[in-house]
């Protein structure tokens, strides 16, 4: 039951996180920004549009931003939150969640090779190889996550997120590693700063925004919530990663639950306003380093024996 | 060389029939070899109708700057529909000749790459430099462009409606994944027509068609021809001594501005936000300093030849400096915060290099120009009479790197140049105690012209030097007004930018240089 509260706020809440980092980010900016509920009114302004689709493109870009949602939603149902168990959950399921997350992102770039446009390519190009890299640091914190959990070596989501409540105090070290490397992702696959400009209107610097320049009306509103909900989902996986799932009670768990994503929304709006956008040269640079604590975090770990 | 040269200081009447007129082989000649010297460099290269009695149909005028005596040397040559191009031995004239090419229909045979800038007919029907027949539709930007072929080349081509809300523009990427290889752009979508308005001139209409030639170079504009007016005026009003400050004031103004808002937008372009945002308000401060003086944000009606539609007074200066004085501090705060923050310096620092050989063979101009080592500034190195003195104690501020840092960091020191010649200027105003009378005199009727005459006006505009050449006919009217903006010169030292640059590297290059695209259109 907690769950389900918990996966509806999800799906509700989801565009609200993206308010608060443009929030967070008008502030350090000085100026008053969009209202926390903007997404929201661009997502049902969008809606009511008509959907334009290209003369060139065919059923692929039509299909492809529902494959993303439906995709990106599944993620979401996979996700064990607030320490609550999802009732699709299986031994394993951790894989399918970030592959999920690759198959929205193959939806996206099928699309936009569909539409032929030079812009849409070169997005496509930027998002295969950044996901590459990706990828080796996603698996490299499985790895973690499995060989801390408490069953033995387990791919279950709920069982190795609940070393939280197991190994507080022991592995929190290399816990933070992991949660530190995991943010390097969530801001990757997100397309925030240093390594993609949601702001930008520069066709020739986006990667996330390149790819959808041909999408309209319900299709990019679509597309616009997906990735509002991945964001959340991610955000979310972070933070059960992170917070001990020691369940008080429902209510005050949950509430937790969602101070925590709230301000993981906060720290990727302060990266936001402090930072620059990193050259794509340095992109891999950047990506290998995550990569490199997360294996510090295991280094650690099998070292100390925690 | 004194003999193939006239010596003309800036904004100075000389009779046409003083020019040197030289056969095109001594022409040449003397223009590669006056150039060679580090402190002359070519300022523009126009072609001019000749009456019918003249022996050839048209001349060619060469306009070179040197610095070292302060002064702007003219020389001239006739020719015909056909001549031998330039640009293979100064390659700083390929615009100018292709310029040439579309206006009147003269071929420069052998220039390396022939092609329109502006996409208009050519001034004379029935001459063409590509034989395009009068029935045939001239379209911006349809034109040959250089290709590469292969498997993994790809060619992106962006515009002309641009993402954001600037000008129209064509840029051709011929790109090897990621990288650039080569960068071709092609504009003419703004083309007005301006040179041609502007002959049979002056008219009260010439101000204003000056003043919007480039939107945000306004002052600069009206200050080059209001110094053309006042030259060429058989008779000469005195002008209150004060006028200068108020010019330069101006100038200083619309320079600050614009480098402001230049400065936020490459903050803006690698995604740092604090300094985008800073900068997009501080820039607006400068422009409501300008609206107090003109009572408009970009300086225009305020400027007229023998003095400006409105005066200043001391209680104005004095509010200006204060204004000035607290936004100063403001624009510090934001700028430190960018040249201090590691990420934004990494993506300013080797993007975009113009080496500095590089820069003179394509002629830049201005602070791109001073960014890639040459030191010219056309406020100290041809003083403009209507500014007086005020620029006495100026220099030249250049840096060698020629990357964009290189570019960022020349409009930051250039910032701290400018106030502080506000500040002296504004304090010595204000110690003076007495307030400039407004002299409207020219502002509904314009004075008589000398007759076949010529005068070339400089000024140091915030992008480079703008110059204007206007030459009279034998009735005191406008026989040519040339314009070059520096925009129109330093194009090309976007397209070499870019070379094996990354292709998401364009913006924060463009936005370094921030060129204008109706001042090249015209």
């Amino acid at each position: 039951m907690n769950w389900f509260i918990c996966f509806l706020i999800s799906l509700i809440a989801a565009p609200l996180l993206v308010g608060v980092i443009n929030k967070i980010k008008a502030l350090f900016a000085g100026r008053h920004g969009p209202r926390l509920l903007q997404l929201y009114y661009d997502i049902f302004k969008l809606l009511k549009k008509d959907r334009i689709l290209s003369s060139t493109s065919t059923c692929i870009m039509e299909l492809c931003p529902i494959i993303n949602l439906g995709a990106v939603i599944v993620a979401t149902a996979l996700m064990p939150m607030a320490g609550y168990e999802s009732p699709l959950g299986f031994n394993g399921d951790i894989i399918l969640f970030f592959y999920l997350f690759a198959l929205g992102r193959i939806a996206t770039i099928f699309a936009a090779l569909d539409t032929g446009s030079a812009f849409e390519g070169m997005g496509a190009s930027r998002e295969a190889q950044f996901s590459a890299i990706v990828e080796i640091i996603v698996f490299t914190i499985i790895t973690f996550l499995a060989l801390i959990s408490a069953g033995g070596f387990s791919l279950d989501l709920l069982q190795q997120i609940s070393i939280s409540s197991t190994g507080v105090g022991l592995a929190i070290t290399p816990l933070l590693l992991i949660a530190l490397a995991f943010l390097i992702v969530l801001l990757c696959e997100n397309c925030r700063v240093p390594f993609d400009d949601p702001e930008t209107h520069l066709e020739l610097t986006m990667i996330h925004e390149a790819m959808i320049l041909d999408n309209a009306g319900p299709d990019l509103a679509i597309i616009h919530y997906a990735a509002a909900l991945k964001l959340w989902a991610m955000s979310g996986f972070l933070v059960v990663l992170v917070l001990p799932s020691v369940i008080v009670n429902g209510f005050v768990t949950i509430c937790c639950y969602l101070v925590g994503i709230i301000l993981v929304g906060i720290i990727v709006g302060v990266i936001e306003s402090i930072l620059a956008r990193a050259r794509f040269l340095k992109v891999p640079q950047l990506l290998l380093s995550a990569f490199t604590i997360a294996l510090i975090a295991i280094l650690l770990l099998s070292i100390f024996k925690y | 060389m004194s003999n193939s040269f006239i010596e003309v200081k800036n904004a100075t009447a000389t009779k046409l029939a003083d020019i040197p007129l030289l056969s095109y082989d001594a022409f040449k000649n003397a223009l590669i070899d006056t150039t060679k010297d580090d402190a002359r460099h070519i300022l523009s290269l126009f072609a001019k109708q000749n009456p019918i009695s003249a022996e050839t149909q048209f001349n060619l005028y060469a306009v070179i700057g040197d610095k070292a005596k302060h002064s702007l040397l003219v020389t001239s040559t006739g020719i015909g529909y056909e001549y031998p191009s330039l640009s293979n031995d100064l390659s700083e004239v390929s615009w100018f000749e292709r310029e040439i090419a579309e206006q009147y229909g003269i071929v420069p045979q052998g220039h390396p790459w022939l092609k329109p800038i502006r996409f208009h007919r050519s001034w004379h029907i029935g001459h063409d430099a590509w034989n395009r027949n009068e029935n045939d539709s001239i379209d911006p930007c349809v034109t040959d462009y250089f290709t590469m072929d292969g498997e993994e080349t790809h060619e992106v081509a962006v515009g002309p409606v641009h993402a954001g809300v600037i000008e129209p523009g064509h840029f051709r990427f011929q790109c090897m994944g990621e990288d650039v290889y080569h960068l071709e752009i092609s504009l003419g979508y703004q083309h007005r027509g301006v040179e041609k308005l502007l002959m049979n001139g002056p008219s009260l209409a010439s101000q204003h068609i000056l003043e919007t030639t480039a939107g945000d170079t306004s002052i600069a504009h009206t200050l080059n021809y209001t110094s053309i007016i006042e030259a060429l005026a058989i008779e000469k009003a005195t002008v209150d001594s004060s006028f200068a400050t108020l010019k330069a004031v101006l100038l200083e103004l619309e320079r600050i501005a614009n480098h402001v808002g230049d400065l936020g937008a490459l903050a803006g372009d690698v995604a740092y936000l604090p300094t985008m945002s800073y900068c997009g308000r501080i820039r607006g401060e400068y422009l409501n300093m300008t609206a107090e003086l003109a009572g408009n944000r970009f300086g225009r009606n305020i400027l007229l030849p023998f003095g400006s539609r409105l005066g200043m007074t001391v209680p104005q200066a004095e509010k200006i400096l204060a204004w000035a004085k607290t936004v100063k501090a403001d624009l510090d705060n934001a700028l430190e915060l960018l040249f201090e923050e590691p990420s934004a310096l990494d993506r300013f620092e080797n993007t975009g290099i113009v080496p500095t050989e590089a820069a003179k063979g394509i002629g830049l101009t201005g602070s791109a120009g001073r960014a890639s080592g040459i030191a010219n500034d056309a406020r100290c190195d041809y003083p403009l009479p209507a500014l007086g003195d005020c620029y006495a104690k100026h220099e030249a501020i250049s840096n060698p790197t020629g990357d964009v840092h290189s570019r960022a960091l020349i409009r930051y020191k250039e910032l701290e140049a400018s106030h502080k010649l506000i500040f002296e200027l504004l304090e010595k105003f204000i110690a003076n105690g007495k307030a400039l009378e407004a002299a409207p005199k020219y502002l509904t009727t314009l004075p008589q012209l000398d007759t076949d005459s010529m005068v070339i006006a400089v000024t140091e505009a915030w992008r480079g030097e703008l110059i204007h050449v206007g030459i009279t006919d034998e009735n005191g009217k406008f026989a040519r007004y040339k314009i070059v903006d520096p925009s129109f010169r330093n194009w090309f030292g976007l397209a070499y930018a870019l070379r094996n640059e990354q292709i998401s590297n364009f913006p924060i290059c463009n936005k370094s240089f921030n060129l204008s695209y109706c001042g090249t259109d015209l």
